[in-house]
């Protein structure tokens, strides 16, 4: 090809000029393509901009030796953004220029509004309310399919609701377990702290029982249950919604919230009471060997000692919450899960709002049971 | 010339299975090449070797000239300036709009000013047939043809000298994939670009290949012309080409091919 005689190819290159008849003239030579003002971009425009001050000049292009559109586009915004009357081009690169001519239109700037605030709040507002209609229509429709499950059990997701069981109990035991460990340590060293300057030290006892099984060890169990499993669902149902396996399952004639969201509420209020008496227990033996370290009471005594501070209700109490706790974040989590939309953005914030609604709806139900349960369970000296 | 790609001696193998075995391939510039084969056959797999996004058991890649396996970073982020890849979804990214989505690479070279951006941008979405209007909606609102065009505009926006179509026109109604077909040889007619394409629709592979690769039994059993490809008697061939369905997409190019050995 021709290619063999080519000169080299030049730096890109404005310079004044004069054509053949005397009259003044910018002309551009070298290569104008991206490669070659990928560098020198800046400078080019600063100094094409000197030389198409004068409108009526001649521009003479036909000495460039390369050209693309980035390159065209740059000398016609130096043009002004519009073609000069007096213009040579190199053979070919008409081409890069002849699409510029129509492009020319700015872009819509956005309105100002003087009640975006305002709007914003209200836009909040409805979608908490849009939030919490969904989740009650969710619920209702969970219960609507589960009375058609009572009448025909042997059809129920037995098996989903055990492999789900599996998923959010059994793999949950370590996680759960080092938390309440650790924590019951902590709790119990500080308050022995305070006890020993006061001389109460049998009163580790009545302070870890009652704060353990009736307070912390379903708030935490329930927290790390939330941003375990509750994710996990959110994510699982967002992903299903993206690749239309939703879609698929209705198609089929097989409600997901029978098979998908049922199992998932049902496995977590199951899983849920258990992982908190595990939990509380854990951590009741953390803070029994802290005290015994601390304050002499052996670890025997502590055991002993537990049913006289702490009446049995409160086990029943911290199950009952379990239960609720386990169904509350399974039904937030399978309603952001529906929510998501398919794009990975929306999956990321679904996911986000589901851990923190979850979170905030089980420390809400859990002020509400102290207050409603305030009178029950607690053992006055 | 330096070819634009040349891969040479290579193997590609997953535990026992061997997908590529002494593959050689050289793609000159200028050239549309199109690579076809089975499912399974690997051309896909290629094709992300050639992309360096997965490494060959053995052989060599090369692009530009650069090998991509051994080079320092500097020299293959220079190599990935001057490529542009369409991918099969589009691969638009879901959290930018349309107008970000094809001002991303320029606005990563931080050489042009927001104006010249701008410009440009709009400028790719002319090129592709994709009205302003659209610039500023999320690639979760847009249609299938649409994501195709826009994702065709981010790879174009930075002059590739080489672009990579991973199965251009699947998924596209045959309006649609034919006004694809038209633009992407125009673009290639006006900006001399070679490329390299994966392709199932014969429509698409007729009527834009200069050369035909055909990838079976772990190498390239054909590479030339499509005249080449179809007189090769391979199972393959048979059945791709002078299938009922490759029949009537060859008796369709057949007259304009006839046409050109005429002129």
């Amino acid at each position: 090809m021709q290619q063999a005689a080519a000169p080299a190819v030049l730096d890109p290159d404005v310079r004044q000029a004069r054509t053949a008849d005397g009259a003044p003239a910018v002309e551009l030579s070298g290569a104008w393509d991206i490669r070659a003002l990928e560098t020198r971009a800046r400078s080019l425009k600063l100094q094409l901009r000197q030389f198409s001050t004068d409108p009526g000049s001649h521009w003479n292009l036909s000495r460039i030796q390369r050209l693309d559109h980035i390159g065209a586009l740059l000398i016609w915004q130096a043009w002004g953004k519009r073609r000069p009357a007096r213009l040579a081009l190199a053979q070919g690169h008409e081409v890069f220029f002849s699409h510029l001519d129509s492009a020319a239109a700015a872009a819509p700037a956005a309105p100002f509004d003087p009640l975006r605030l305002v709007r914003a709040l209200g836009a909040a507002l409805l979608l908490t309310a849009e939030h919490l209609r969904g989740i009650v229509q969710l619920l209702g429709q969970i219960l609507l399919d589960s009375l058609v499950l009572l009448r025909h059990p042997l059809r129920g997701p037995w098996r989903e609701i055990s492999a789900s069981l599996f998923r959010v109990g059994t793999q949950a035991l370590g996680i759960t377990a080092l938390v309440g460990f650790l924590i019951g340590i902590v709790l119990s060293y500080l308050s022995a702290e305070q006890l020993k300057s006061v001389g109460a030290n049998v009163f580790i006892i009545n302070i870890l029982g009652i704060g353990i099984i009736r307070e912390l060890g379903p708030v935490i169990a329930a927290v790390l249950v939330a941003g375990r499993s509750g994710s996990a669902i959110t994510a699982q149902l967002g992903v299903m919604r993206v690749t239309e396996e939703l879609d698929a399952l209705s198609v089929m004639g097989i409600p997901h919230t029978v098979r998908l969201i049922l199992p998932k509420i049902v496995a977590l209020a199951i899983a849920m009471p258990l992982l908190i008496l595990w939990t509380s227990g854990i951590a009741l033996t953390g803070g029994a060997i802290s005290a015994d370290m601390q304050l002499g009471i052996s670890v025997h005594s502590f055991m002993t000692g537990l049913p006289a501070a702490v009446p049995a209700v409160n086990l029943s109490l911290a199950m009952g919450k379990g239960v609720v706790f386990g169904a509350l974040i399974a039904l937030i989590a399978c309603h952001f899960g529906l929510r998501v939309q398919p794009n990975t953005e929306s999956l990321g914030i679904g996911t986000t709002n589901s851990v923190v609604t979850s979170i905030t709806a089980v420390i809400i139900a859990d002020a509400i049971f102290a207050v409603i349960f305030a009178d029950v369970g607690i053992s006055l000296l | 010339m330096t070819p634009v790609i040349e891969v040479a001696g290579l193997w590609t193998q997953f535990g026992d299975h061997v997908v590529h075995r002494d593959l050689n391939l050289t793609v000159m510039p200028g050239e549309v090449v199109s690579l076809v084969g089975g499912s399974g056959s690997g051309k896909t797999t290629l094709m992300r070797q050639i992309l360096g996004l997965e490494r060959p058991t053995r052989g060599t890649v090369k692009v530009f000239g650069i090998p991509l396996h051994g080079s320092n970073a500097q020299l293959l982020h220079k190599i990935r300036k001057r490529w542009g890849v369409l991918f099969q979804e589009g691969a638009l990214y879901s959290a930018l709009s349309v107008f970000d989505n094809i001002a991303l690479p320029l606005r990563e070279l931080r050489a042009f000013d927001e104006d010249f951006i701008r410009d440009m941008v709009l400028l790719k979405l002319d090129m592709v047939d994709i009205e302003r209007r659209h610039a500023a909606k999320m690639p979760a609102d847009l249609s299938g043809g649409m994501i195709k065009r826009i994702a065709l505009a981010r790879a174009l926006v930075l002059e590739p000298e080489l672009v990579f179509l991973d199965e251009p026109t699947a998924g596209l109604d045959p309006d649609r994939s034919e006004s694809f077909v038209k633009l992407i040889r125009s673009l290639h007619e006006t900006l001399n670009l070679t490329v390299v394409m994966v392709t199932h629709d014969l429509d698409t592979l007729v009527s834009l290949s200069d050369k035909i690769a055909v990838l079976a039994e772990q190498k390239l059993i054909v590479y030339g012309t499509l005249r080449e490809a179809i007189a090769v008697r391979h199972p393959f061939i048979l059945n791709f080409f002078l299938g009922e369905r490759g029949l009537r997409a060859l008796s369709a190019v057949a007259a304009t091919i006839n046409l050109n050995g005429k002129h």
